[in-house]
């Protein structure tokens, strides 16, 4: 690898037991990951648990109409199913574009909130929202329940395609026009939400509220679906940039120098979280926190190398996606809490002590 | 599939929404036009102020297992388990009380969990939106027979009709109604006033007057300008608890001194719910709230 030739003499060791680690917190996160899946299988207001599985099972092969099966089939494989998967596609996809942010900008704070995907995406849902009723009526009735996803995935890519023609001159995309522009777009598009939220009436502002908090409590089989696709390219597609994106650690012309071809390497990692993040945010609203947290939280544990930091954000992202819609489902149960204020409970102390611990030195991306 | 058929069977004969009663075994059309199957009404929840309201109203109060965080009226309410928002329900959390029937106002959602709560076996009955005072009877009598207490629904529902048609004999007895305003609440000193669209539009109808705020679509809030441009001559002061006093808010506010408010136009401070909450007691609401703009119309 080219950076491991770059790294200074005495800060070999350091790195080769950094190594070490991240491969430990690799495995860690995948035991846990499935740890998190059992436990969200099994807990749920409702009080059934993997032992129901079976006869669940059962129901849905034979089809049974005994109202206790088809109970424990809705609620296992219709409910808790469909939702733990989304959970950890929706935790892994945010995390992972976080993370590839933080890299392509070298700002830590970067996140695909930042360069305006997430406005552009909430802004085309609450337009849904807002104009259901009369303006966009027709279509929002014709696609049903799907407008709303479509609406936001749509949104957020019409926002990347946007950026991407604003910041694309001769032939190369300048990071810093990049950035500004997204910040641009994402006050526009958030003026835009505001003007719209105005113009609601009651019930539809309490449904944009909701909505802009996050939720996992409409999953369903045909929203895991519809994000399968967008986290799948997204995170097949890691092991590719792992070399752009550790050589853009060093800055853009030594990534040049070292052979990296920087302009497809922008373009792959923008479109690509675009669409991701635009899928997640369609089927379970905008959920904060995850895309930042979850890197620093890996480049805490184990450093600034791409290899470990990709696929160790993936599966912590979605392992704290889908503890936290454990606690949205059973804290208030049965009602339920927006994810995204546990979201801001779990991670934000735990972030808070990490920083501190480690005397506020927060390692660049 | 068979069930739809004899639904459209019994519905060709005896028009919509009519059951086959069958014990008290009935298959009711519901407000969407799905025919649920109800025969146990031994545990309900309830989705709604206002659905609770009913239930309460027809003796079903006991049966009530869980309700929404808009179910606030009787007290006795508060006993019950919460499913959260209404707006805002989980499939799950919905099953977990183990209801038999589920009555839900039409505001009921996210629409993904009514999907998949049409799909459980706990049968599901959609209430027709309040989009004037006929809905109210309506309401009343869907819920009687999804519960199988059709002759006690009727005999409300027939109530409610009677309250409306005095309250419209006694409307007929206005010469000039008044133009007046619902403030909903007083927030950053601007008011939130119900325009087109709202509970408060149709009960300032049904209670004889014109809404001053109808060119606003909603609850939206008003400017002290505004306020003095829409020229309300009676303001309708919504309180949510009895420690609140929204009418000492709206007379400190600059915009209704400047329109004579507490002095030359009153205002009358009523009960959120018991205004708003478009159940049982609505007629009630309107009717009180008729004497109190119209003190010199006879009774």
């Amino acid at each position: 690898m080219a950076i491991e030739s770059l790294s200074l003499p005495h800060a070999a060791s350091a790195s080769s037991d950094r190594h070490a680690l991240g491969w430990r917190l690799l495995i860690a996160g995948g035991l846990v990951l499935v740890l998190a899946a059992l436990v969200s299988l099994s807990v749920g207001p409702t009080g059934l648990t993997l032992s129901d599985l079976p006869r669940a099972l059962l129901a849905a092969y034979s089809g049974s109409g005994a109202p206790a099966d088809v109970h424990a089939r809705l609620v296992l494989l219709e409910v808790r199913l469909p939702r733990t998967i989304l959970a950890a596609f929706v935790g892994a996809s945010l995390a992972v574009a976080g993370a590839m942010m933080q890299g392509l900008f070298r700002n830590p704070l970067a996140d695909p909130g930042l360069i305006g995907v997430s406005s552009g995406a909430a802004l085309a849902a609450v337009a849904t929202i807002a104009l259901g009723s009369s303006f966009a009526g027709p279509w929002v009735r014709a696609l049903g329940i799907w407008a709303l996803p479509a609406a936001a995935f749509f949104g957020g890519f019409v926002t990347t395609i946007v950026l991407m023609l604003i910041a694309r001159r001769h032939g190369t995309t300048a990071i810093s026009t990049l950035l500004l522009a997204g910040i641009a777009l994402g006050a526009i598009a958030g003026a835009l939400t505001g003007l719209l939220a105005y113009v609601t009436d009651d019930r539809e502002l309490r449904d944009l509220t909701l909505w802009s908090m996050g939720s996992l409590a409409g999953a369903s089989w045909q929203k895991v679906l519809a994000i399968t696709p967008f986290a799948l390219v997204l995170l097949l597609m890691t092991p590719r940039l792992i070399r752009a994106l550790n050589g853009l650690l060093l800055g853009e012309a030594e990534a040049f120098y070292l052979g990296i071809e920087v302009e497809s390497a922008k373009l792959r990692i923008v479109t690509l979280t675009a669409a991701a993040v635009g899928a997640a945010v369609a089927v379970a609203g905008t959920i904060g926190f995850v895309g930042i947290v979850v890197p620093h939280l890996v480049r805490l544990i184990a450093g600034p190398d791409h290899r470990i930091v990709l696929p160790a954000s993936a599966l912590l992202g979605a392992v704290l996606v889908v503890v936290a819609d454990v606690a949205a489902r059973m804290i208030v149960a049965p009602a339920e809490l927006p994810i995204g204020i546990i979201m801001a409970v779990i991670g934000a102390p735990v972030f808070l002590h990490l920083v501190i611990r480690r005397g506020g030195a927060l390692s660049a991306p | 599939m068979r069930r739809l058929i004899a639904g459209i069977a019994a519905l060709a004969v005896v028009g919509a929404g009519t059951q086959v009663t069958n014990g008290w075994a009935a298959e009711v059309v519901d407000a969407t036009g799905y025919i649920v199957k109800a025969e146990d009404a031994s545990r309900l929840l309830s989705i709604g102020g206002d659905t609770t309201e009913i239930l309460y109203a027809l003796g079903y109060g006991d049966q009530i297992v869980a309700v929404d965080t808009t179910s606030q009226f009787p007290p006795e309410v508060s006993t019950k388990r919460k499913v959260g928002y209404m707006r805002a329900l989980s499939t799950e959390g919905v099953l977990s009380t183990g209801a038999t029937l589920i009555l839900a106002s039409a505001q009921a959602g996210p629409p993904e969990v009514v999907k998949a709560l049409r799909a459980s076996s706990v049968p599901l009955v959609l209430l027709p939106d309040n989009t004037g005072p006929e809905s109210l009877a309506e309401k009343v009598r869907l819920i009687g027979r999804a519960v199988g207490a059709e002759a006690k629904a009727d005999e409300l529902a027939a109530s409610l009709e009677n309250q409306l048609r005095e309250l419209a004999n006694a409307r007929s007895r206005i010469s000039k109604p008044a133009k007046a305003i619902v403030v909903l609440s007083v927030s950053s000193g601007r008011a939130l006033v119900g325009g087109r669209g709202t509970t408060a539009d149709i009960m300032l109808s049904l209670a004889g007057a014109t809404n001053a705020a109808a060119s606003l679509n909603g609850y939206k809030p008003v400017s002290d300008e505004a306020l003095i441009e829409l020229a309300p001559e009676a303001i309708i002061a919504v309180r949510r608890g009895p420690d609140e006093d929204t009418a000492a808010d709206i007379a400190a506010l600059p915009g209704f001194k400047a329109i004579g408010a507490g002095d030359d136009v009153p205002i009358i401070t009523m009960d959120a719910l018991y205004l708003l909450g478009f159940g049982p007691r609505a007629p009630q609401a309107a009717s009180e709230l008729m004497a109190q703009l119209y003190p010199e119309l006879p009774r």
